[in-house]
């Protein structure tokens, strides 16, 4: 044991949730209040972002973003590092539909109040359009294939600085553009005070509110900074403890803890936006991997269970996604300059079965089954894909069907060539990044974890403030909200804190 | 898992043609990220795929009276596409890891990045103007 220290607040976890929680509580340090921030990723400095695919997904990804389903048919990718998920997202920034938060049906929570929080956010994060001369053809072509075919093409407000169009979001920024956590709240919560450690793991929450924290060497050769704090095992007191490492890490930590309270709902509810990603193939190269590559998206979420989004990834993830092997993958890959992407996200709905669990040794096991449904808005959105790309001048386009080649003679028979039979589980790269669910919000702990200000059912000491509160999908990319309802669950601590004894 | 084994390398030339034409170093390299990958996986994982690949080399003997590794190219990519579409989840599973092991070495080489024309760049727009 390296030591034992207590604290007023300690958040664990500094993505979009933990990082707001943290600066919004940092000005009761100048009144004394003790605060902590524990993240089990590293910190890294600027020189640290290389923009190589295989060393920055090693550095910032969870299992090196190869985290699988328990039937490993699907991939999660999720940060681990100073400043969470928002350090490898394309740095989109929505706010929650109307219709999504009616349905979520959480007492105390309306869409108004988690919209004017959202949008404080957005200004501190420098959410804008991007402008027309920094869009590239993989962007553009989208907008006018999609207009061209019939869809509602808008453009995604980023969060964005001084992007010099590295292409590179989802390995981290290499010019420190993207305006996460890392980059705004965290900063501030530091100058005010509160206390930041890195490489800090909490394994359980005991019920006399001590945190078992490990702190982890600093491995040779890693990037990153060591701890703030000695390797080793670490209690830490705490009058109240929020958490927010999203929507695995949170729901695990709560699961291993054996909380003093009945919480039959805790880790159900996960869902996450499926994803695939299909190409297409021009006759002539385009500009696809230098700009921002999420700039425009369709949203046919209510309609028909899919958003489509402009996207540009690197070569081995490409290569990944496409089906199939053998000299015609080889042929799309080696047409990577003429190739236009899009990004497929399926509307899962908080399905039986689909929760997050832990293994005896306390190690988070995500159970997912595509249903019927999530499986038609794929193939849906396969369509739709294939239809702007076609529209946008593509001569042929790699989607899920049988052979993966649609020609453009397809074109008019996409309810023919792209089914359900082609989508099935291990034969299809699906990953996703927008993971929800396990603690979610409600009334009571027959049908939720939390209330609607984060606050989990009989523990009035215990908070969470991310993506794991949300009771079902958000249809949408989620930071905002993330931030949003932090803002809120930070609100209630300040005002719960003074009737909340010490330990 | 023996990653400079005959089965490993006859599925990766499977997977990636271009595989095949790598010198020593190239095929060091590959193997050297595989590696890295399977070594960051549990022992039970690392023990799964080790037998998987033991599984697919002596598989094709009861169909081609033949080890995947001895297979000419043409019926070992029939075989390994028919194990794609296998009707067991757990099989369609095991391949699609092993693929996307392949995948990793060659393509998450800088070289093979480049070569396909890949030309991403930390100063974006004014590293093409």
């Amino acid at each position: 044991m390296s030591g034992s220290q207590s604290y007023d607040v300690v958040v664990i976890g500094s993505g979009a949730g933990g990082g707001s929680v943290a600066q919004e509580l940092a000005p009761l340090v100048r009144d004394g209040v003790r605060i902590l921030l524990l993240e089990k990723g590293p910190r890294l400095v600027d020189q640290d972002f290389s923009g190589r695919e295989l060393e920055m997904a090693d550095a910032l990804y969870q299992d090196g973003g190869a985290f699988l389903t328990h039937d490993g048919t699907m991939t999660l990718a999720f940060a681990s590092a100073y400043g969470g998920s928002t350090v490898v997202y394309t740095g989109t920034s929505l706010t929650a539909p109307q219709r999504v938060i009616r349905a979520w049906s959480v007492p105390g929570l309306e869409h108004a109040d988690l919209t004017r929080r959202s949008a404080k956010y957005a200004e501190q994060n420098n959410v804008h359009a991007l402008d027309d001369a920094l869009i590239n053809d993989n962007n553009r072509l989208f907008v006018e294939g999609g207009r061209r075919a019939g869809y509602l093409v808008e453009q995604f407000p980023v969060n964005v600085k001084g992007c010099r169009g590295s292409s590179l979001c989802n390995l981290g920024c290499p010019n420190q553009a993207k305006q996460g956590t890392n980059r705004v709240q965290l900063p501030r919560a530091e100058r005010a005070g509160v206390e930041v450690v890195t490489r800090a793991e909490v394994l359980r929450i005991a019920p006399d509110r001590t945190l078992h924290v490990r702190v982890a060497e600093r491995p040779a050769g890693a990037k990153g900074g060591p701890s703030e704090w000695q390797p080793g095992d670490h209690r830490v007191q705490a009058r109240m403890v929020v958490c927010a490492g999203g929507a695995i890490g949170s729901t695990a930590l709560l699961l291993r803890s054996r909380l003093p309270a009945r919480l039959p709902r805790l880790g159900e509810g996960f869902t996450c936006h499926p994803a695939l990603i299909v190409v297409a193939e021009h006759p002539h190269p385009i500009t696809n991997d230098v700009g921002h590559p999420k700039s425009y998206y369709v949203d046919h979420a209510e309609s028909e269970r899919f958003v489509l989004e402009t996207c540009m990834y690197f070569p081995f993830v490409t290569a990944k996604s496409l089906t199939g092997f053998g000299a015609a993958h080889s042929a799309i890959m080696r047409a990577f300059p003429r190739l236009q992407m899009i990004l497929i996200l399926a509307c899962d709905h908080a399905a039986p079965g689909n929760r997050i669990a832990v293994t005896r040794a306390g190690t988070p096991v995500v159970h997912y089954r595509f249903t019927p449904d999530t499986i038609d808005g794929l193939v849906r959105g396969a369509r739709a894909a294939a239809r702007i790309f076609f529209a946008a001048g593509a001569r042929r386009v790699h989607a899920p069907a049988d052979p993966p080649l649609l020609e453009r003679a397809d074109a008019g028979r996409l309810e023919e060539r792209v089914t359900a039979r082609h989508f099935r589980p291990g034969v299809l790269g699906v990953s996703a990044a927008h993971l929800m669910g396990g603690c979610g919000m409600g009334r009571t702990a027959a049908d939720s974890v939390t209330d609607a200000w984060g606050r989990v059912h009989g523990l009035p000491w215990l908070r969470v403030a991310d993506a794991s509160l949300f009771p079902d999908s958000l249809e949408i990319n989620p930071y905002l909200t993330i931030m949003g309802l932090a803002d809120r669950v930070a609100e209630g601590t300040r005002r719960d804190l003074g009737g909340i004894p010490g330990v | 898992m023996p990653l400079s084994s005959p089965v490993f390398r006859a599925i990766a030339t499977c997977v990636v043609p271009e595989a095949a034409r790598l010198d020593a170093a190239q095929w060091g390299e590959m193997e050297a990220i595989v590696a890295r990958a399977v070594a960051a996986r549990s022992r039970a994982v690392q023990r799964q795929l080790a037998l998987f690949l033991a599984v697919l080399e002596w598989l094709p003997l009861l169909r081609y009276a033949s080890r995947l590794s001895r297979l000419d190219p043409v019926r070992r990519a029939t075989f390994l596409n028919r194990l794609q579409r296998a009707p067991v989840l757990l099989l369609r599973r095991g391949f699609w890891g092993l693929r996307t092991l392949v995948l990793m070495g060659y393509y998450g080489r800088s070289a093979a990045a480049a070569e396909v024309g890949y030309r991403a760049d930390a100063r974006g727009w004014e590293a093409r103007r």
